[in-house]
């Protein structure tokens, strides 16, 4: 008899922390200590907190453990599973507000979780994705069910449509109106197609769904199938994703072998299969069409629309494309009904939204939040604020599509029109968070990097355009660029935005004018005063010695790589500004502060 | 999957199953597992405990889990039952045989079994 759940988190984050390893240890000591009929370990999806894996948790106490390495195990078995003493010292410690720290000994209490609303991520550290009846027993394949056996297609439309609900994707289409496009057009065969080719730097919410609830996804495909008459399905994954791939895999064939996929499912004379498309890593690829074209077997790259997916999709006929998290929130509309669903959010944008929290955050993570929730909110109450007590200066949504949103605006309510309104946008949930120690020319500057490798060379604007304004900043970041190259690069943002074929190129210089907007004075001081104001811009940096506080160890002429460093002992040394690489390696061997960077 | 009814037999066989994952419940059984509780036999008592919730169909209801020393080494295996808006009532010197009269009387009946309490035993 089972008494005890031990659950381990095995997404991508915990998995190369090290939780296989973790899950075998402690599978074999409990064997050991002859526990293994009374506690179960479960692997499980990703639990959001990925900065302190590998994860674990202890029920029926709810016991958090961070950061459990393979030689805890023995301890916790001991310990905790067999005489019932949590082990302390492996508690998660929150920092809480006044930087002092207390233990939280139940996942619920935590700053992070407790405000949170999972829904797309409910199952999410739950269940053992690899476990068709642990899905079940929360309640899955309920809504489909419902779908086949009590609803019309046009019903479930209707459903969907009052739900409110819209892509979670990056542009915000309402799903339900999407699905009727789709439905409308009378066809033999149609196809729904699950976009899985997650790409932005920094968002990984779809591969924690596919990681974490793989079922959820099949069935809300399986609810679009029936919806818009389509009988087949696929999911578009990319190849680096292996450990969503694997899981999906295996849910796809314990859902045919349950009879949940293929034919005449419940009884209700429908048929719905799906299939994995394994993506080669172009970024293109996310874009829809794009994404069909690689599913024909076509290189990537994107068409003109219209002809919508809708109307013209997949190998021609009518297609309805959905983002992952969409899908994880389909099920639960069905079956808790269109008014739960709406009852949550703001106005215009219903629902929850996750997001992936990165860069100078404390908890590095995947959190979920209503519609509405201000960025202040995420950021501090969350996501616990700035590491190391530095100046929050801005974030970063959408990834290399979206815009800086400085502190300003931290109070802003997020949704779909708000975060367009101050030049930024939801896409697909990426949040990098950047402080004062952040040039926010050198973030404009990576984004541009990233879009100029993953254009896929089709349009001129987008190929030629993001080409050339990655050149400008390059010459501003190295001290080189005129206030006209500003002005310059704004006009062609301006030209790319608007000439380009598919939202890549439509979108790419959204960093460039989200930065200039904002961040102006840091453009100019780089220009007019050659000066990076953060300090992140080697060609802009001078490194120079005190001669005051200078003790002539010489322990930097030594570690100095191309000898720029001289001076004699006990004498106050000297850099030679024509030979530094500004390296900085001088600065960190000095002992006395003599060093400065400026 | 030919019938909602079949989904519905594999929902209600898994979900007494996952439901320890939702936290504690109302009742939370408190079985002491220190050395001394284990010397004195708590863990055939646990199990007992487990088991019987199980079969009963009161895993919704109470939750069974343990806990360290409570420093009445001699009254072990001691078996705390706490509700909320309720007093707490401790259970002495248990047996498996006793955990099963605890849960069909306390847990399911509500009426606690006086005679295995601590204040029975100090009397």
């Amino acid at each position: 008899m089972i008494r005890s759940h031990v659950l381990i988190c095995g997404g991508t984050g915990c998995t190369s922390s090290g939780s296989p390893a973790i899950r075998e240890h402690l599978e074999k000591e409990l064997a050991a200590h002859g526990l293994s009929e009374e506690i179960k370990v479960v692997q499980t999806g990703c639990f959001g907190l990925c900065a302190l894996g590998p994860i674990m948790i202890v029920y029926p106490e709810g016991t958090f453990y961070s950061r459990v390495t393979e030689a805890d195990v023995t301890e916790i078995v001991e310990e905790h599973l067999l005489k019932g003493r949590v082990v302390d010292r492996l508690v998660y410690n929150e920092p809480a507000a006044g930087n002092e720290k207390h233990e939280v000994a139940s996942l619920s209490d935590t700053g992070f979780y407790k405000t949170q609303m999972r829904v797309a991520l409910r199952n999410c550290g739950v269940i053992n994705p690899e476990n068709i009846d642990e899905y079940i027993a929360v309640d899955g394949y309920q809504a489909l069910g419902k779908v086949l056996t009590e609803m019309t297609p046009q019903q479930v439309i209707d459903l969907m449509k009052a739900s409110g609900l819209r892509g979670r994707g990056g542009a915000g289409f309402p799903t339900g109106l999407k699905w009727e496009f789709a439905a409308k057009n009378v066809c033999d065969t149609k196809y729904v197609i699950c976009n899985a080719d997650e790409g932005d730097p920094g968002a990984f919410m779809d591969r924690s769904v596919l990681e974490g609830d793989p079922h959820a996804v099949l069935e809300a495909m399986a609810i679009a199938g029936y919806a818009i008459g389509a009988h087949h399905g696929y999911i578009y994954v990319r190849a680096e994703y292996p450990i969503a791939v694997k899981r999906l895999e295996i849910a796809i064939g314990q859902a045919r072998e349950y009879g949940l996929l293929g034919q005449d499912i419940f009884g209700s004379g429908f048929d719905f299969d799906i299939d994995i498309r394994l993506g080669a890593g172009a970024f293109v690829c996310g874009e829809e069409t794009a994404l069909i074209t690689s599913i024909e077997g076509n290189r990537g790259e994107p068409k003109n629309k219209p002809p919508f997916p809708a109307n013209k999709g997949l190998f021609e006929q009518p297609t309805i494309i959905n983002n992952v998290e969409t899908l994880a929130n389909i099920p639960q509309i069905i079956v808790r009904g269109p008014e739960w669903f709406a009852s949550m959010g703001t106005e215009s944008s219903k629902g929850t939204k996750v997001f992936a929290l990165g860069g100078k955050i404390v908890n590095t993570g995947l959190v979920e939040i209503p519609m509405g929730t201000t960025l202040r909110e995420i950021l501090f109450d969350i996501g616990g604020g700035i590491p190391g007590g530095k100046a929050f200066k801005a974030a970063q949504t959408g990834g290399p599509s979206g815009g800086c949103i400085p502190a300003k605006h931290l109070d802003t309510p997020i949704d779909y029109e708000n975060l367009k309104a101050i030049g930024s946008m939801m896409g697909s949930g990426g949040l990098i968070v950047m402080d004062e120690d952040n040039c926010m020319v050198d973030v404009a500057r990576f984004f541009l990097e990233f879009t100029v490798d993953e254009s896929c060379g089709k349009c001129t604007p987008c190929r030629i355009g993001t080409r050339r304004l990655l050149e400008m900043l390059n010459k501003i970041t190295e001290g080189k660029g005129t206030l006209e190259d500003i002005d310059k690069m704004e006009e062609l943002c301006h030209y790319i935005q608007q000439n380009s074929l598919c939202a890549l190129g439509q979108t790419a210089p959204n960093p460039v004018l989200s930065t200039l907007k904002y961040f102006r004075d840091e453009y100019e001081a780089h220009v007019v005063e050659k000066r990076c104001p953060a300090g992140v811009c080697k060609k802009l940096l001078q490194y120079e010695i005190l001669a005051d506080k200078c003790r002539g160890c010489t322990a930097c002429a030594r570690k100095c790589p191309v000898g720029a460093i001289s001076g004699s002992v006990k004498e106050p040394h000297t850099i030679d500004r024509q030979k530094c690489i500004k390296c900085g390696a001088c600065m960190d061997t000095c002992k006395f502060g003599a060093i400065i960077k400026k | 999957m030919k019938s909602l009814e079949e989904l519905q037999a594999i929902r209600d066989r898994m979900k007494g199953k996952v439901a320890l994952r939702e936290g504690m419940s109302d009742i939370r059984i408190v079985v002491g597992m220190a050395t001394c509780g284990i010397a004195a036999g708590a863990r055939p008592v646990l199990n007992a405990f487990v088991e019987e919730v199980e079969r009963q169909g009161l895993a919704d209801k109470a939750t069974v889990t343990q806990t360290g020393c409570i420093g009445l080494c001699r009254m072990e295996p001691i078996v705390e039952v706490m509700e909320s808006g309720k007093e707490k009532v401790t259970y002495v010197k248990m047996t498996a045989e006793k955990a099963k009269r605890v849960v069909a009387e306390h847990i399911k009946g509500g009426n606690p079994v006086y005679e295995y309490t601590i204040g029975e035993a100090q009397k």
